[in-house]
């Protein structure tokens, strides 16, 4: 059954309330390696920006045509991933052709993208929670979206923090990980605009 | 040999536990730490899944060329995970809705991947499959600490038993009178974060400490 939400709705939702890595806790492992540098934080958010609307709709696609048309359900996974490695990998071929610029702002980041559990997790969450193509589009986009904002907003504070003292067994991903939850309880404010599951 | 077997077993459940020091697998340990079955299973799961793809990849590593050795990595740790959710959906059907996708992200999850990457590629298969294991191991100690702290506080209960029975117990009343009041923030997403942060701390002070002084 497909859930009856707005469009709209479900991209405010995927942004705010419920923030693919604060909520979900999905794509940690790049999120905190990556925060350091605000530049790079921009780059890899973009990058996940993109490779999330399309491989969201492109395993949409799969799955009702092809996974459920052989009844190969049992496979999922591993088709998922293969379409998340092959988009990523032409995204990168396609974009060091068109542009060598925006090659070195977003395509070193990509292949770090194939390995990002976010991005296998919302086609995941898309398939499970049985949502309609519109629907598949925004999630993918809106959830990419919210995770560009989580971390170029934790990129900006820990700026901040490597100037500040903190204790030595604190620091790095100690100090890192409080942070992401005092803005988990931040987002979490938006809970009492909209809820969607 | 055997000196070898307990340096790897200190190394991954304390020393370099994958996610007190490496921060390795973050992404699906923290979503199902609500309670201690679902976090007990999970991390089943995930052993099961490093130890033997640790083993494949070691078994294959000679035949498998480098250049296409991720994709073919994850595909073994694919096939394991497809394993593991045809079982749970079988045997544990309950378990298996409530853990949903987050089965299907034990794909993605960091420390498998990076197990093979560093350990199995040049090792012999058995220490690979040892080496698995432990880490998995120690994934799921953090794990279970961190669940226990956050469906003691949360629910007030422990695998599902209740812990703070209220009113009176062999006629004396007990500490919480009125029953146990919920702390709702534990069963939250933040105070999985809080109580990684915390944890991490302790761990590396008292391992900075025991670097100062061996």
């Amino acid at each position: 059954m497909t859930p009856e939400i707005s469009p709209i709705i479900l991209l405010l939702a995927s942004i705010f309330t419920s923030n693919i890595l604060l909520a979900n806790f999905l794509g940690m492992c790049s999120f905190i390696s990556i925060s350091k540098d605000l530049k790079a934080a921009n780059g890899l958010g973009l990058a996940v920006i993109v490779v999330m609307t399309i491989t969201s709709v492109i395993n949409y696609a799969v799955y009702h045509y092809i996974i459920v048309f052989f009844e190969i359900e049992y496979l999922r996974f591993i088709v998922f991933i293969i379409v998340i490695a092959a988009v990523v990998q032409m995204l990168e071929m396609l974009i060091e052709r068109i542009s060598p610029a925006l090659y070195m702002g977003l395509g070193i980041f990509l292949p770090l993208i194939t390995v990002n559990c976010a991005i296998l997790g919302v086609s995941l969450f898309i398939q499970i929670r049985d949502y309609s193509l519109v629907q598949a589009v925004v999630y993918g986009f809106g959830s990419g979206v919210g995770w560009w904002l989580a971390i170029l907003a934790l990129a900006a504070i820990r700026k901040k923090v490597d100037t500040s003292p903190v204790p030595a067994g604190l620091k790095g991903p100690g100090i890192t990980l409080i942070i992401i939850g005092l803005m988990a309880m931040a987002f979490m404010g938006f809970s009492g605009m909209l809820n969607v599951q | 040999m055997a000196g070898r077997v307990l340096d790897i077993t200190k190394e991954n459940l304390w020393t370099n536990n994958p996610i007190f020091i490496q921060i390795l697998g973050i992404c699906s340990a923290l979503a199902v730490t609500s309670n201690l079955i679902n976090t007990s299973i999970m991390s089943a799961g995930v052993i099961f899944v490093t130890g033997f793809s640790n083993l494949t990849v070691s078994v294959l590593k000679n035949i498998i060329p480098r250049k296409v050795r991720m994709i073919i990595q994850t595909l073994i740790i694919a096939f394991y995970v497809i394993i593991v959710d045809i079982f749970l959906r079988a045997f544990l059907p309950d378990i298996s809705r409530a853990l949903g996708a987050y089965i299907g992200l034990i794909i993605t999850n960091c420390i498998i991947m990076g197990r093979a990457e560093a350990f199995a590629g040049s090792h012999p298969p058995l220490i690979s499959l040892w080496d698995g294991l432990t880490s998995g191991t120690g994934y799921m100690a953090v794990l279970m600490l961190i669940a226990f702290v956050r469906e003691l506080l949360g629910y007030g209960t422990i695998f599902g038993f209740e812990v703070f029975p209220g009113g009176k117990l062999f006629g004396l009343w007990l500490i919480f009178p009125d029953g146990f009041q919920h702390w709702i923030i534990m069963l939250m997403p933040p105070s999985a974060f809080f109580l990684l942060g915390i944890f991490i701390w302790i761990a590396k002070t008292i391992l900075l400490k025991s670097k100062d002084n061996p």
